[in-house]
């Protein structure tokens, strides 16, 4: 194999887990634009919706698609409540009690899946056939196809949402200034109540490709992704949707070319570095506006 | 300063409440200081009892409930039979949480407050190790059901006299995986692919190394992952390039069921060689049965043997599952502990010293006798292939052959 074809093999493979990233990373960037919250719990939210679509699967029987649907729905609803009952509580107190609120909740969902689930390993039934496109020498997979065409459906959904529809001009404000926007007449609890349920939705889809993808889930596989997912959030501006989406690509490719190119002990090493060095060089990320305010 | 009525009202009932349930408390020690206070020993009642310091919780979870499962087993066995020379055994758990500060913090708890006579775990080596200290001081004997690295037992050359263990030691492993590649695969070029997150993949890809070039083969790449990682594509797509005989992947079944499914998509044919880590069913539900063709590992037991049937149909009748590796020698570490208890062992040294003399034992994956001068077991090693899922046996090393 040559270098050139190495190079668009790794490629392919940081494109798909980018994806995965960028997923997860929307999720992160709505809520921390709403209501400037780091999400911690947000890859254990993930990890829910793995184990919600999962269920679907084996014990309802599901297909694939009916399963991601009803994942996202209930977990959803798992945003919305987790808003309600540990963040709502401490709106109006100092953000440091927020975000170390969202670290025991991370830790909450973690040990209680734990406790419910057991730790083993659980793996997906073949809910897709498992085909390898061999493009040129090149090799796709099926999976990552769906997973890709999946992510750019629902960042389709999302950007028509938040551009087009009443609630999106909501977010839209209440994320540009809370209590001008309140007094402007837009419900703020329930602009971030539906923040959560959206963020929490496109969190359970990435957990079920994933599951489907890489065939096991277990109750603590929401802490890296989730810590990427936030790198991804930062390289690409925090609070930024489209900066999500493109940190979570770029982070998926750097990776890739890491592993391929320089040594994989590397990996993520690399990817925690790009967070270093966002936050000296632009710490508005790259899709971020230069205020003094951000981050 | 100013109470409502409402707030001292339940101030007072707090404080009622603190004052009642030292009471209690106070008294509950007093009933059972004298009930043990006359007997010198405390495994002098009616029931022995004895430790289990497993990962319950945190990143090795699943390796420390499933040791800790076994060793259940083999204690219900034993008591289901009557007890050992009358007496019930007692298993008071405690919760390592994968991490080696709190092994030592359960172990220190199980020692003083439980008064255990003998300790059982943790699954994981660097677990063991830190909890081998607070054992030796207090001169209570451990056994380590699957802690493989030498220096468990081992420390400067010394063994330590208290800790024992169930399982065999790594270098054994990567010297049958180094043979094998040489002798019977005929390979000259190996990858090394390790968790670079654990001890235990680290120090079976030297070992394996050394051996193997030994034997005239080389190693011709090193790449590393960590537990946990999902994706494995862009390292395997680098050791694609490599093109060699063989890939060394010594981790444990999660990562590997991942590793040998993702390195088949990509279309790399090679033989896959393993260790221990890989013995668990699941390897199969997650990688898939073709893409285990062309894979081998070394462990402790075979699953077609006759020998071990008992225990997996004891196994499976408790639990519902198929046991794995872990399992199976928690299960053995309560054999043997059950057997030194059995010998005479009614306190915490002489259980140590019949440990130490444990003679061709029958435990659940065969047969056990213990090497006085390193604290091992002399155990056989078994090479399986798996070949569409399922696992053949392509080798056995007898114990004789080790060393």
């Amino acid at each position: 194999m040559d270098f050139v074809h190495q190079l668009i093999q790794q490629l392919i493979n940081g494109v798909s887990l980018g994806s995965i990233y960028a997923l997860i990373a929307l999720g992160y960037t709505m809520i921390y634009g709403i209501i400037k919250l780091i999400n911690f719990a947000h890859g254990d939210v993930y990890m829910v919706g793995a184990y919600i679509g999962f269920a679907a699967v084996t014990i309802g029987g599901l297909p694939i698609l009916p399963a991601l649907l009803i994942s996202m729905a209930l977990t959803a609803i798992l945003g919305m409540l987790v808003e309600r009952i540990a963040y709502k509580p401490l709106r109006h107190a100092p953000r440091i009690s927020l975000l170390i609120t969202a670290i025991g909740v991370s830790f909450f969902l973690e040990y209680t899946s734990m406790y419910f689930v057991t730790p083993t390993p659980r793996t997906f039934p073949e809910v897709m056939p498992n085909i390898s496109f061999n493009v040129g020498g090149f090799i796709i997979n099926g999976q990552q196809l769906l997973i890709l065409s999946i992510t750019i459906i629902l960042m389709a959904v999302l950007t028509y949402i938040v551009q087009k529809t009443k609630l999106g001009k909501a977010m839209r404000a209440a994320s540009f200034d809370t209590e001008t926007a309140q007094l402007m007449g837009v419900d703020s609890d329930k602009v971030i109540s539906m923040t959560f349920c959206i963020g929490s939705a496109l969190a359970a889809a990435a957990g079920v490709l994933v599951g489907v993808y890489y065939n096991t889930i277990d109750p603590l596989m929401g802490i890296m992704p989730g810590l990427k997912a936030f790198v991804a959030a930062v390289l690409g501006g925090i609070g930024i949707l489209p900066g999500a989406v493109v940190g979570g690509i770029v982070l998926g490719v750097v990776e890739a070319l890491v592993a391929g190119f320089l040594s994989s002990t590397f990996r993520d090493a690399a990817a925690f570095a790009i967070l270093i060095l966002v936050l000296l060089i632009k710490p508005s990320g790259l899709f971020g506006k230069n205020t003094n305010e951000k981050v | 300063m100013f109470f409502s009525k409402k707030k001292f009202k339940l101030a007072s009932m707090i404080a009622c409440g603190i004052l009642a349930s030292a009471i209690f408390t106070g008294c509950g020690g007093g009933e059972q200081g004298g009930s043990t206070g006359g007997d010198a020993k405390p495994a002098a009642g009616d029931e022995i009892v004895i430790g289990a310091n497993f990962e319950l919780t945190g990143n090795h979870a699943q390796y420390g409930a499933n040791a800790n499962n076994g060793l259940k087993l083999a204690i219900k066995e034993a008591n289901d039979a009557g007890g050992v020379n009358g007496k019930k055994i007692k298993i008071v758990e405690a919760d390592a949480k994968s991490e080696a500060a709190e092994s030592v913090n359960a172990a220190t708890k199980l020692i003083s407050d439980d008064k255990v006579i003998a300790l059982i775990g943790p699954a994981v080596t660097a677990n063991v190790i830190a909890e081998s200290q607070v054992a030796t001081d207090n001169k209570v004997p451990i056994i380590a059901p699957a802690a493989t690295n030498p220096d468990v037992t081992v420390e400067n050359g010394q063994v330590k006299p208290f800790v024992f263990r169930s399982c065999f030691i790594d270098p054994q492993q990567s010297e049958v995986m180094a043979q094998f590649a040489a002798k019977d695969l005929n390979a000259k070029t190996a990858v090394l692919y390790l968790d670079s997150s654990s001890d235990y993949s680290k120090s079976l890809g030297k070992i394996f190394k050394e051996r193997f070039e030994a034997d005239g083969g080389k190693v011709v790449m090193e790449e590393a992952f960590l537990a946990k990682d999902q994706d494995f594509k862009a390292a395997l797509t680098k050791i694609q390039t490599a093109n060699a005989d063989v890939i060394f992947v010594p981790a444990y079944y999660e990562e590997v069921g991942k590793i040998v499914k993702q390195a088949r998509e990509l279309g790399i044919i090679a033989a896959i060689l393993g260790t221990d880590g890989w013995d668990d069913t699941k390897v199969v539900e997650i990688a898939g049965k073709d893409a285990l063709n062309n894979t081998f590992f070394c462990t402790h037991y075979f699953d077609g043997d006759a020998e071990v049937q008992g225990f997996i149909k004891a196994y499976k009748g408790e639990y519902n599952n198929e046991p794995n590796v872990f399992a199976a020698l928690g299960y053995d570490a309560g054999k043997m502990l059950i057997n030194a208890i059995e010998r005479g062992g009614d306190d915490s040294q002489k259980i140590r010293d019949n440990i130490e003399t444990i003679k061709d034992l029958p435990v659940g994956t065969g047969k056990i006798t213990m090497d006085a001068a390193t604290h091992n077991p002399i155990k056989g090693i078994v090479v399986i292939e798996t070949k569409d899922g399922v696992r053949e046996l392509r080798a056995k090393i007898a114990p004789e052959g080790q060393k």
